[in-house]
């Protein structure tokens, strides 16, 4: 069992910390409430806010690390924010290091995409409320690293998973674009479901839903909770990360503009659930059932992710579907326990920088063809947009693990800790990562080739406007977010490795990082094997892509696999064969009864009523005799009642 | 003279009337039949009163009387006008509040 840390009262700088989600937050507020008005500077304070928050995080940061070790967790209290009785939920702030590396991560990437969407959405008229839901973002996203409580946890959580439905349905014009968004919430709902239980479920049993208590308190949980508990955590987890079997969404969600793929899709709201799960990790300690449901969550989620990747032939749906895949080896990870925490973190980070960068490249691309996002279009770009490829390029190496790049470090860190699992587990887990890792290259150049490389499929098309294809380099207000996001994911993994920095940063979080105990291989192989599979990969793409010509139109011959694959590997059909046609039918079937059964009473009573009525008015004859012989024989009626009482 | 005589007169008479009151179609002998059971009912308090040796039920006829007569000028008022606009006088034929 891990110490927990002792936890102390924020000072200093951290006592500022409340800013940090107030000022997005108020910059939303702004936006929204201004309106139109603000249409010729509302970016620019959507942008100052994001900046903001991160120079005072990073003051925070570099604060706490100055700090010694066993001081590092601190907690600033607010105010109290639900007092009733039995329930006391706090609304207050967690300052660890886990905590405040998410900070960096959300505001650092979150200012360099707020920069770049300054360009990206240069021309369309709706920017300001894009920036105002941008901010919103942010501030959710803080919320949900910062409490200190699974309920501010949870506030956080919907409020993200709103920011997402507005950004997703962004362009309003689009039905598709309303669907996905309709999709994204209510898959979000059924995980939220989930952690709602999970929040419950820590309640009834401790009393508490404050983290410091409960990660104290754990152990006095009986195994059938804890096992509850971690399963409903995952659901959650599952339904923000887009795991298996909610992941459908993040693909539909593509239809958001670039910026929010990038930020939203990839760096942060996605890795909600890696941080949920890492942050609970003294729950999961205690469970190996619930570790292993974790692991093989993330494992079937990162195999789908690598096999339908293959298939696409949009360059968004390929990074979502990438980034479905990643966020599987992140929950594999996590799911490893303390072997695993601070790797899947890691390579949330790793992850965060590269594909964010290969997003904001897609998004060059596409800016650069008219909004044209099928590959199948594109073609030798490589010399029109030297910038985009490159930084591009670089995301891509690292995404694949090109030696010495950070995806090298991270995912290889976690395959290994993946193959020293005890038992089968070793051997399936790490199985099946490297062979995604295999997928993972192919599929990744499979893209870069169809892009960057090969002849210029699109000098004989026209867009879908009707003009001819004018492929040309970015603003530079998009182009710098983009070079800084390269560098991070060229360096970021060697630095953060380099003596396990990073893990022995978040150890007060997440306990120490430990080694696992060797399994199916040594430790020295797994790098070597790993690699091998990517460069397969990569030798297949370019053997399959590289050396044919893409043909322009989709072939519709194809074999088994590919359709499985472009079917999502029929993921939709599923889920409207169990859920959406059942759920249709549910509806109608209680329309039906509204209509038939519950207004069938009511005008049933108010037919009755008049048929009734028609028959009882046939005694208004209007005879003036017969109304004379009721008279008189009612009245008869009266006497002989008096006279029967009388002599009764 | 037994008083029972009296009243069974009053009893035969009231029967005439309502009887008359249910069969007759001319509006003016329904209005006579009407009159004649008041009468039969005067008669009867009258009886009563004799019987019973106080002067309640004669007091109780002059009411009655009274009645009667508002009531014959505004029925008669009534019929008068409905026959100027039907020029029948058949009850019979007053029947618009029929269904």
């Amino acid at each position: 069992m891990t110490e927990l840390p002792e936890i102390g009262a924020a000072t200093g700088v951290a006592s500022l910390a409340w800013l940090l989600f107030v000022l997005p937050a108020l910059g939303a507020l702004v936006l929204f409430v201004t309106g139109r008005r603000a249409d010729r500077w509302g970016h620019w304070l959507g942008v100052l806010t994001v900046v903001a928050s991160f120079v005072i995080g990073l003051l925070i940061f570099l604060e706490t690390t100055g700090l010694p070790e066993a001081e590092r967790s601190r907690e600033l209290s607010l105010f109290q924010w639900i007092g009733v009785a039995g329930l006391h939920v706090d609304f207050g702030l967690r300052l660890d290091p886990l905590s405040l590396t998410f900070v960096l991560l959300i505001t650092g990437v979150g200012s360099l995409i707020h920069i770049y969407s300054t360009g990206y959405m240069g021309h369309d008229p709706g920017r300001r409320r894009f920036f105002a839901q941008l901010n919103l973002f942010v501030a959710a996203m803080l919320v949900l690293v910062l409490g200190n409580n699974f309920v501010m946890l949870y506030l956080g959580w919907e409020g993200v998973g709103l920011a997402s439905y507005l950004l997703i349905g962004f362009y309003q014009d689009r039905p598709s674009a309303a669907t996905a968004a309709k999709k994204a919430f209510i898959m979000n709902r059924v995980g939220d479901v989930g952690l709602a239980i999970a929040i419950f479920l820590l309640w009834t049993n401790l009393g508490t839903v404050q983290y410091s208590e409960v990660f104290e308190r754990a152990g006095e949980l009986s195994p059938g909770v804890l096992v509850a508990i971690a399963v409903m955590l995952l659901l959650g987890a599952c339904g923000k990360s887009g795991q298996f079997p909610l992941q459908s969404w993040l693909p539909d969600a593509m239809e958001g503009p670039t910026p929010v793929s990038a930020l939203i899709h990839a760096a942060t709201m996605v890795t909600a659930g890696v941080y949920l799960i890492a942050r609970a990790n003294p729950i999961y300690n205690l469970t190996e059932t619930g570790r292993l449901v974790v692991t093989l969550i993330g494992v079937i989620t990162l195999l789908i992710g690598a096999i339908i990747g293959c298939a696409y032939d949009d360059i968004k749906k390929v990074l979502a579907y990438s980034t479905v895949s990643q966020i599987g080896y992140m929950i594999l990870a996590v799911g490893l326990g303390p072997a695993g925490y601070a790797l899947g973190i890691l390579h949330l980070l790793t992850h965060g920088f590269f594909k964010a960068g290969l997003f904001l490249g897609a998004g060059s691309v596409m800016h650069a063809m008219n909004d044209n996002v099928d590959m199948r279009h594109y073609g030798g770009l490589f010399k029109h947009m030297k910038i985009t490829s490159i930084t591009f390029l670089l995301g891509y190496l690292a995404l694949i693990g090109f030696p010495f790049l950070s995806g090298y470090f991270s995912k290889d860190a976690i395959i290994e800790a993946a193959f020293a699992a005890p038992g089968w587990q070793g051997w399936v887990f790490g199985g099946a990562a490297t062979l995604a890792a295999g997928l993972t290259a192919f599929y990744m150049t499979r893209l870069v080739l169809m892009t960057f490389f090969g002849e210029e499929r699109w000098k004989d098309l026209k867009s879908a406007d009707g003009k001819d294809y004018h492929p040309h380099e970015s603003p530079a207000s998009m182009t710098a977010p983009m070079i800084l996001l390269a560098v991070g994911s060229v360096f970021a993994g060697f630095l953060l490795s380099n003596g396990e920095l990073l893990a022995h940063w978040l150890s007060p979080s997440l306990g120490e990082l430990q080694e696992g105990a060797h399994g199916a291989l040594p430790h020295e192989v797994v790098p070597w094997l790993v690699v091998g599979f990517s460069a397969l990969g990569v030798l297949i793409a370019y053997l399959v892509v590289g050396r044919r010509p893409t043909p322009v139109e989709r072939p519709v011959k194809v074999s088994w696999p590919v359709r499985a694959a472009r079917k999502d590997l029929y993921a939709n059909a599923l889920n409207e064969a169990l859920f959406e046609r059942p759920g249709l039918a549910l509806t109608a079937g209680f329309v039906a009864t509204d209509d038939r059964g519950v207004d069938g009473v009511v005008n049933g009573a108010g037919s009755l009523l008049t048929g009734s009525s028609s028959v009882l008015r046939r005694a208004q004859t209007g005879f003036v005799r017969s109304y004379a012989l009721s008279m008189l024989g009612g009245s008869l009626l009266v006497v002989a009642a008096l006279l029967a009482v009388r002599f009764a | 003279m037994s008083p029972t005589n009296y009243l069974l007169l009053s009893a035969l008479l009231f029967s005439i009337g309502a009887v008359g009151v249910l069969v007759r179609r001319n509006a003016i002998v329904v209005f006579m039949c009407v009159e004649l059971m008041l009468n039969a009912v005067n008669l009867t308090l009258v009886t009563f009163s004799r019987m019973n040796g106080g002067l309640d039920g004669q007091v109780m006829a002059f009411f009655v009387m009274v009645v009667a007569a508002a009531e014959v000028v505004v029925g008669l008022a009534i019929i008068m006008s409905i026959f100027r606009t039907r020029r029948s006088s058949s009850i019979d034929d007053a029947n618009l509040l029929k269904y």
